[in-house]
């Protein structure tokens, strides 16, 4: 089977600093190469500055990668213009860490995720005020909160909103960046949930990055490990969580805060497992 | 046993609403680690706060907050002043907010000290160096001069953490001290925290939503949640075992170590704030 999402030897970096004549390139993403086939999740975890964030932004067509190659459903991306760009963001849909950022504080949170099916013309106008009320319900909302704004949401509430508007355009792959990181654990296990019916119903991919490897390793099919802007480690889940390879993904699993139900009361001095 | 800090049927309101805290009783105990845990608005940084004396004018607090001979309830905004930052040292989550931009760190550690004992420059140099040292800022008498900007993360953390303990503290209060910071950092300061109190002996109450924080540091632990303290217990025993229906599903919902592709337990909606209001309000009624 084609996958849907394939990498290859993708780089970008940034200006940092030095004098002009010797300016000094900061590489966040290093020569990354990874596929994820369709209704799969791709796990993708490191620290603040492992270049994760940017990975996901080149895959969006928010940043422009230096070099490399991005095909998605086996058309290469980076030269996409007009319908055909349009196309590839109807079908890859980004979710955010902040839901304040992808909501509109003066609109109505019906409204932000009208927009999506108003900007594709997903439907007559119609159709789309019951397809408004449909997506509500898709991602556990009462329809009754179209009306409302987002800041008499609870954060929970708005991350679903964002989560519906991104379904809006029926997406075959969502790009969530650290999307429950902001979440208290009984909202963000609410949103982990969603995600998961939301894959066995729609068999939509997803990419699903985050600093928290115990949320990782519970979303994931694979888990790609990055370190300095490069994927020092990827592999099945169970692999990668039982039987890492790299140090540096032994030293991660060993930070993970553990319950008390672990034989060790100090799973820091643990080694890894 | 009488401890370090106690907390007797402590609440606090804002305005006329429904209290932020609740009827909550707590005591310390010398050099031991009490987590309290719960959720976005459970009270936990409203009941530190209201230890440290933070709480704005409109807050009103009941009970009796004691540390030792002093009830911290009756004292004067100047005595507590004298307290913060000498018999209780305090840290919070974000640790560029607890620092001068653009003032060197060094200073700012020996300005803690100097702002509660007479001593004199030098040995406020001396002492901040050898502070810097015991948290483990690499070649620290190098880096006295720096600003905190030249520091990564984790390092601020400790040197808050410096500052904190410069007087010796009898109580360290931490409220989200390891939010901000990557887990491998999380896991040095967490470990730091861990030494200190033992070197110390300073008894620590760590605020934090993350149950794991709990687990890998804290001897105690309470739980709270809609301003009320639901369970207090020894760690391992209320990891093991616990006994409120909260706490239960509050750790069956974290992700760490669940089967992949399966639901997560939620917490169940009688458990949610307003259903507890409401049963409140129709035991009142």
């Amino acid at each position: 089977m084609a996958d849907l999402l394939q990498v290859r030897n993708l780089s970008k970096s940034f200006a940092a600093g030095g004098p002009p004549w010797r300016r000094l390139r900061m590489k966040a993403v290093d020569d990354v190469s990874l596929s994820l086939a369709q209704g799969r999740t791709l796990g993708l975890v490191g620290e603040s500055g492992s270049g994760k964030s940017t990975l996901g932004r080149c895959l969006l067509g928010l940043t422009r990668a230096d070099s490399g190659e991005i095909s998605f459903d086996g058309r290469d991306v980076s030269d996409l213009s007009g319908t055909a760009l349009s196309e590839f963001r109807r079908r890859v849909q980004p979710v955010f860490q902040d839901p304040w950022g992808s909501l509109d504080p003066r609109w109505s949170v019906g409204r932000s995720v009208r927009e999506a099916l108003d900007c594709y013309r997903i439907g007559t106008p119609t159709e789309r005020d019951a397809r408004v009320r449909d997506l509500f319900d898709r991602v556990g909302l009462d329809p009754a909160l179209a009306g409302r704004k987002p800041t008499s949401l609870s954060g929970g509430q708005r991350q679903r909103v964002a989560i519906a508007a991104a379904l809006a355009s029926s997406p075959e792959l969502i790009i969530a960046d650290e999307p429950t990181s902001a979440l208290d654990m009984s909202v963000q296990a609410q949103i982990l949930n969603l995600f998961h019916d939301l894959q066995v119903d729609l068999g939509v991919a997803f990419i699903f990055i985050t600093h928290d490897l115990g949320v990782v390793s519970h979303v994931s099919d694979d888990i790609a490990v990055m370190y300095h802007g490069a994927i020092v480690e990827t592999g099945p889940t169970e692999q990668v969580m039982t039987h890492p390879d790299h140090a540096y993904t032994r030293t991660l699993l060993a930070a993970i805060p553990r319950l008390a139900d672990d034989p060790d009361p100090n799973p820091r001095r643990q080694s890894c497992r | 046993m009488t401890g370090v800090l106690t907390c007797e049927n402590v609440t606090v309101r804002f305005g006329s609403g429904r209290p932020a805290v609740s009827d909550v009783s707590l005591s310390l105990q010398k050099g031991e680690i009490f987590g309290l845990v719960g959720e976005s608005g459970s009270g936990k940084s409203t009941l530190a706060n209201a230890v440290m004396g933070l709480l704005p004018d409109s807050a009103t607090v009941s009970g009796s907050i004691r540390m030792a001979d002093l009830t911290l309830t009756n004292l004067t905004e100047a005595a507590m002043r004298g307290l913060r930052g000498n018999r209780i040292g305090m840290i919070f989550q974000d640790a560029s907010a607890s620092l001068d931009p653009t003032w060197s760190v060094g200073d700012q550690i020996a300005e803690a000290v100097r702002a509660h004992r007479s001593v004199s420059r030098a040995a406020g140099r001396t002492r901040a160096i050898s502070l810097m040292e015991e948290v483990g800022i690499p070649d620290a008498a190098a880096r006295y001069n720096d600003v905190p900007h030249r520091f990564s993360g984790g390092m601020r953390q400790r040197i808050v953490i410096a500052a904190a303990l410069a007087n010796n503290p009898d109580i360290l209060i931490a409220d989200e001290p390891t939010t901000a910071l990557d887990v491998t950092i999380q896991a040095q300061v967490l470990a730091l925290i861990d030494r200190l109190r033992r070197d110390h002996d300073t008894a620590v109450l760590l605020i934090t939503h993350d149950l794991g924080v709990v687990g890998q540091v804290c001897d105690r632990v309470g739980v709270m949640h809609g301003g009320k303290l639901l369970e207090t217990g020894q760690t391992r025993a209320i990891f093991a075992n616990p006994q409120h229906p909260y706490t239960r599903a509050l750790m069956d919902a974290n992700p760490v170590g669940k089967r992949r592709g399966t639901r997560l337990p939620v917490i169940p909606p009688e458990w949610s704030v307003e259903s507890l209001l409401a049963r409140e309000e129709a035991a009142d009624g």
